[in-house]
């Protein structure tokens, strides 16, 4: 699932890579702007692929019923920090304008994410240095998810991170307890170091400036 | 809008309790073939509103489904089943039509096959 799809580009790539519907998956997409939902439309025909379209704010209408069934969501979200009165007009502005410190459209995403996801669930979600991610991350922690930034890129205008969210049993017992490692802790820390030191590897993951 | 999308909206105005389901208006149903997936439908299956869906297929012109759910054994085995359940719940699109708040009768309009859930502020 996406939300905020705009041009279609992500969902787009996200189906083209997982193969579509053929494997059984089911694909939905959402946007407040009815513009960015036609876009979308229309990349997803010229690259055959198919997924339900919904225009809504965030995922108002599908939260009660979807619950808990959401296996993939990624989110691009109007992260730029802009003046609050920007946040959520009509018009292409909605697309970036995040009001203070970019959050305020990210901060309406995150419950909704955690309601929609399910048990074995993963979110990516895009976050400039402004959003704080560090400071998402440990909200995400109190309810009950691990995190890791997979991506980190910065152009001349923006320092950007893709973090990904999955719930941890342990993160919640954790917490719970007020031990801030296990045995189990430390040996998932370590397997995703070198998760991550493999991923590094295969693709460039350094700053970049146009 | 598949059936599957459909049974999973629901009326999103505020104060509504009872928002599910929607009520289908329709003005144009296409249909549009899809490779069938028995694990994904065994899998979809339990989320299924049963009651929903089948009426909801009737109102779309497809009159297959029976009202009573089927035991879940059925979709071990019924391959015939499978193939009727697969159509009404990703074959057949709402392309032109509106769906209906079934407390307050607002109607949540369809065009090209996607429903605009967008409230208005005194809505929300």
């Amino acid at each position: 699932m996406e939300v905020g799809c705009g041009s279609g580009y992500v969902i787009t790539s996200l189906m083209l890579m997982l193969g579509g519907e053929a494997n059984g998956a089911q694909f939905i997409a959402t946007d407040m702007n009815p513009h960015a939902i036609t876009v979308t439309r229309e990349t997803m025909e010229a690259h055959g692929v198919h997924a339900e379209l919904i225009n809504t704010d965030i995922a108002s209408g599908l939260e009660s019923r979807l619950a808990g069934s959401v296996d993939l969501l990624v989110v691009n979200p109007p992260y730029v920090p802009t003046p609050e009165d920007e946040v959520g007009r009509e018009g292409i502005a909605s697309a970036w304008a995040g009001g203070e410190n970019g959050r305020s459209v990210i901060d309406k995403i995150l419950p909704v994410a955690d309601k929609l996801l399910s048990e074995r669930g993963w979110l990516y979600m895009v976050t400039l240095t402004a959003n704080n991610p560090s400071q998402i991350c440990r909200q995400m922690t109190k309810k009950g998810y691990a995190s890791r930034i997979v991506v980190q890129r910065s152009t001349e205008e923006e320092s950007l991170h893709i973090i990904k969210f999955w719930r941890d049993v342990n993160i919640e017992v954790e917490a719970n307890n007020g031990v801030t490692n296990s045995k189990a802790g430390i040996l998932d820390s370590v397997r995703s170091q070198i998760q991550r030191l493999s991923f590094w590897g295969s693709s460039d993951i350094n700053t970049s400036t146009d | 809008m598949r059936l599957l999308t459909h049974n999973m909206l629901s009326s999103n105005i505020k104060g509504v309790t009872n928002g599910f389901p929607l009520r289908i208006e329709v003005e144009k149903v296409v249909e549009k073939q899809v490779e069938i997936n028995h694990d994904f439908l065994r899998n979809i299956f339990p989320k299924i509103d049963w009651k929903a869906f089948s009426d909801a297929s009737r109102i779309m012109g497809y009159n297959e489904l029976p009202e009573e759910p089927p035991e879940p054994s059925v979709l071990e085995s019924d391959v015939e089943f499978l193939g009727k359940f697969h159509h009404a719940l990703l074959e057949l699109h709402l392309e032109e039509g509106a769906l209906l708040c079934p407390e307050t009768g607002r109607k949540f309009p369809v065009s090209k096959g996607i429903p605009n859930m967008l409230l208005l502020e005194d809505e929300v």
